[in-house]
């Protein structure tokens, strides 16, 4: 993989391993949940993009997933419900130079916290969201979430859920969203591919990692996961290569008019070249939503990653723009600007 | 006889004059109101203005509710407040009128425009009959031009609206010639307003020449004269409360040395303030309007933990959103500067009019145990010195600090003696060393304060949050005695502050009769009634409170010394509850007004006197 990214963030003069990420504090998350797999391939992601240590931020909500930044030895904050993409907004405007990863759940973002998540998308601040996704409110215990589906039996929701869930993926690419990647916590390498693609993109990065809760929400993905249907029901997306997935690699999509269709290859005339090319970087949202709201199969991978300046780039060329041509360069002079009159 | 003798000898001398523009909220009123308080600053004269708008952004014409004002009290002794009752009245239109003729003093002059006191604008206004036919003017000298038909006379090359819209410089032009200003202070003024706009320029001076013209054919127009006032020496600008907050914010973050950060939703009427710092881009200060007013404050939290001087800015309604995060603050420890310019509620309420009803929200509207230091705005002027010294406390004691302005000094504006920036104090913000190892809750023994790692510092990595953390350490706890020694840290900290603050002081006598106590933006009018009577004899006394939490270390003493003690406050008794929560062996009498508007110093004299003679 190419060595990174950003030019405004420091690089570090030694190389890192994902030991240094390591913090002193005992993991409270349940055995066997998926967040374990997560956090563990953003620390090898921080050590191969190779900022500085003390050049990245974590900063997370409330629930489940927020407890992260507790878990890796950077600078971190853990926020208040909902509000972590507003705090890592502050964060970046204020100090471009620090790379910034925000922890967040399907809760959190999506419910008491929509309004900044999709604000924070559409401004395209350079920083990465993991938006941990296990369709149910873990740290109260069982509540249905705003992804979970349709007819969801929780405690508030007793006799099923009547509401329609939100796709992460639709909701972001409406946001006018630059990146969006989805992952599986059990496929700990996509995840690591994807946190470094993401870290990559210049803008804000949407990472939606389906994670199975074992506690309130066991098997919510097991169509997906599922060890025997799995294969024909994922497909790994990758900028430039053919839509290809199944258990003997021999499905794929093609463009039908409008719409997305499953083929298979060898059947029917279709052949290999007959298969879409997967385009991330096609400006044209229409194909990356039509992935995005794929159920058979799920679709995986670098969804959209299209580079557009990001907020915070725009910020400090606005600064310097307006500091050149201004005459007013300290307090003193704006101070004395102006209308001023003086008395003897 | 020299030129100046002459000139003073056809005009009669007075030291204090309140004026009000009133008319229709498109009819101009606030422009012409900034170009007289602009020219009165020129003549050196002290000054104090406010303007007095409907919500509605133009509001159907002629009505009583859609009435604009700007009022001007200038005086060449030093002014208090923007003035109670008005020596002269311009007044557009009948509704205007029939809004502010209550408000003019006895013998005062009203002048009008005639031609549209029609039968129509009369009918919209709600009068039955023309008050210029019916005698219910007498008692003032009125003085009847009718602008609206000169207006249209003067400017025919001009299209109908254009030419209407001169109105307020026919006005202003009748008023220069009444107090002697020199006109090129307008014409400047104008000529920097509409730059390229020619036509409009030539269409303003046209009608601002024209009425100074005409006032000298309008038989025993009052002409009046001003000596100059005696400021101290210095240079002078006139400035509004809400662009001195804005300033006082930058020059903090310059005093500093760091990054301004604002994170702030518009809402009236505090806007200005984010708006005068969205301009300075060249003074490198960061501006972000946030999607809501949690994003404001939440945004500022994050530029906070990042190393900047962050603030978020707002009014009532706004801090009511902003209540979860004010605890995170507290919590986090972080510099934040909260700027809440009250206005009327509860909810929407009133947006443009003032009240001082938000000093409970502030005191105590949080979750758990979240003390948070207040100062409050004493004047448009003080803003500047008061956001100054709000960041100044943030910085250097590591907490959020909720500064409380008020509609009325936000949008009034006063004669501003510019500091320079070596005068201000320093601001040293107690960042951790490097060098040291970091524990985000170790506290310097003296003022109880962490130290602030700015991310990006190598080897301070650490985290915190809004979870309660270990004493020292930082770590999640929820150990019982931990959680009583952190509570009681953060509620130490915040009351230590208390010694950095000035000592309470007492204006008049050391034990009065009466001591009258009053807070934030009532400090002129207060001031005023107190020096009234006391020049007329009373034994009265005035002890006025821009820290408001902690209060200063001497309060109780100085509450002590008056015989009887009365808090005169914009609400029904917030601060008067608070001080008696704090010294119950005092008796504290209360003169409340929740009216959207200041008092009048003549209200509050009538008060005083009730307790004095009783």
């Amino acid at each position: 993989m190419a060595k990174s990214i950003n030019n405004t963030i420091p690089k570090s003069d030694i190389p890192l391993t994902p030991k240094d990420f390591e913090s002193d504090q005992i993991i409270r998350w349940c055995p066997g949940c998926g967040d374990h797999m997560i956090v563990n391939s953003l620390k090898k992601v921080f050590a191969e993009i190779g900022y500085r240590k003390e050049n990245y931020v974590v900063i997370s909500g409330i629930g489940c997933s927020s407890r992260l930044p507790y878990y890796v030895n950077t600078y971190g904050f853990h926020g208040i419900h909902g509000r972590a993409n507003a705090i890592a907004t502050g964060a970046k405007i204020a100090n471009p130079k620090l790379s910034i990863w925000v922890a967040t759940g399907d809760g959190d973002s999506l419910a008491i916290g929509g309004n900044h998540f999709i604000h924070v998308v559409r401004r395209n601040l350079d920083m990465n969201i993991i938006l941990f996704n296990n369709q149910i409110y873990g740290l109260t215990k069982g509540q249905y979430s705003p992804t979970s589906p349709l007819g969801t039996k929780t405690t508030t929701s007793p006799y099923g859920t009547i509401e329609h869930p939100f796709n992460t993926g639709e909701l972001v690419l409406g946001a006018q969203g630059t990146f969006f990647a989805r992952s599986l916590d059990i496929l700990v390498d996509l995840t690591t591919d994807i946190l470094f693609e993401a870290a990559k993109h210049d803008g804000t990065s949407i990472v939606e990692v389906f994670q199975n809760c074992v506690i309130f929400n066991d098997g919510a993905y097991s169509e997906i996961t599922n060890k025997e249907k799995r294969d024909d029901n994922v497909l790994i997306v990758k900028h430039g290569e053919p839509m290809i997935f199944g258990k003997n690699n021999n499905k794929g999509l093609i463009l039908n008019k409008f719409n997305l269709e499953v083929v298979t290859i060898g059947e029917n005339g279709v052949t290999e070249d007959d298969i879409l090319v997967h385009d991330a970087k096609n400006p044209s949202p229409f194909i990356h939503l039509m992935l995005a709201k794929m159920h058979h199969p799920w679709v995986f991978g670098v969804i959209r990653a299209v580079p557009q300046p990001t907020y915070d780039d725009l910020m400090e060329e606005q600064i310097s723009m307006v500091k050149a041509k201004s005459n007013i360069k300290c307090m003193d002079d704006l101070l004395n600007s102006g209308d001023t009159w003086e008395v003897k | 006889m020299n030129e100046e003798n002459k000139q003073m000898s056809d005009r009669k001398q007075v030291d204090d004059i309140v004026i009000k523009f009133v008319g229709d909220s498109g009819d101009g009123i606030q422009l012409a109101g900034n170009i007289f308080a602009d020219t009165l600053a020129h003549m050196n004269l002290d000054l104090a203005t406010f303007p007095d708008f409907p919500a509605e952004v133009r509001a159907p014409r002629n009505t009583t509710f859609g009435v604009s004002g700007f009022q001007i009290h200038f005086s060449n002794k030093k002014v208090l407040t923007p003035g109670d009752e008005y020596d002269v009245l311009v007044c557009f239109n009948p509704a205007s009128l029939k809004v502010n003729l209550k408000n003019v003093k006895e013998g005062g002059i009203i002048i009008l425009d005639s031609a549209n006191f029609t039968p129509r604008s009369l009918q919209t206004a709600g009068y039955t009959s023309n008050p210029l036919e019916d005698n219910s003017l007498e008692k003032y000298n009125v003085i009847k031009v009718p602008v609206s038909e000169i207006i249209l006379n003067i400017n025919s090359d001009l299209d109908k609206r254009t030419a209407e819209k001169t109105k307020n410089m026919f006005f202003l032009g009748l008023l220069y010639n009444m107090f002697d200003f020199d006109l090129k202070h307008a014409i400047n003024y104008i000529n920097n307003k509409f730059k390229s706009k020619s036509q409009i320029i030539e269409a303003n001076l046209n009608s601002l020449e024209a009425g100074y013209r005409y006032s000298e054919n309008i038989e025993n127009f009052p002409k009046f004269y001003l000596s100059k006032c005696e400021l101290l020496p210095g240079k002078y600008r006139d400035i509004q409360g809400n662009i001195a907050t804005a300033w006082g914010l930058m020059a903090a973050a310059e005093k500093a040395g760091l990054q301004l950060f604002v994170g702030s939703y518009p809402i009236t009427p505090a806007t200005d303030i984010l708006s005068e710092l969205a301009k300075h881009r060249d003074l490198g200060v960061k501006t972000f309007q946030a999607e809501d007013e949690i994003a404001g404050i939440t945004s500022a939290i994050g530029a906070s933990f990042a190393g900047a001087l962050a603030v978020t800015t707002t009014s009532g309604p706004g801090l009511s959103l902003k209540v979860e995060a004010l605890g995170l603050a507290v919590m986090t420890e972080l510099p934040l500067v909260i700027v809440d310019v009250q206005r009327a509620g509860p909810s929407t309420g009133m947006p443009t009019k003032s009240e001082q009803t938000d000093l409970y929200l502030a005191m105590f509207g949080r979750n758990g145990e979240a003390p948070i230091p207040i100062i409050s705005a004493t004047s448009p002027i003080d803003c500047f010195y008061a956001a100054f010294e709000a960041a100044k406390i943030a910085l250097e004691h590591m907490t959020p600090v909720i500064l409380l302005s008020e509609g009325y000094i936000g949008l009034g504006s006063g004669i501003f003696r510019i500091p320079k920036m070596t005068e201000l104090p320093k601001i040293n913000p107690p960042f951790a060393d490097p060098n040291n190892k970091y524990y985000p809750y170790q506290r310097d023994e003296e003022w109880y304060v962490r130290k602030w790692a700015i991310p990006g510092t190598p080897g301070l990595q650490h985290r915190i949050g809004g979870l309660e953390k270990s004493d020292i350490y930082g770590a999640v706890t929820t150990d019982p005695k931990n959680h009583e020694k952190m509570v009681i840290n953060r509620e130490e900290k915040v009351k230590r502050i208390a010694r950095k603050w000035p000592l309470q002081r007492i204006t008049g006598p050391e034990n009065p009769d009466l001591l009258v106590v009053s807070w934030g933006g009532t400090k002129g009018q207060v001031e005023g009634a107190v020096q009234n009577l006391s020049t007329k004899g009373y034994s009265i006394s005035h002890t006025h409170f821009r820290y408001i939490n902690p209060l200063p270390l001497n309060t109780h003493d100085i509450l002590k010394s008056g015989k009887k003690v009365i808090v005169c406050e914009l609400n029904r008794g917030q601060f008067a509850n608070i001080l008696k929560m704090n010294y119950q062996d005092i008796t504290f009498y209360q003169y409340n007004k929740v009216q959207g508007q200041p008092f009048t110093i003549k209200e509050l004299e009538n008060a005083f006197l009730n307790l004095l003679n009783s």
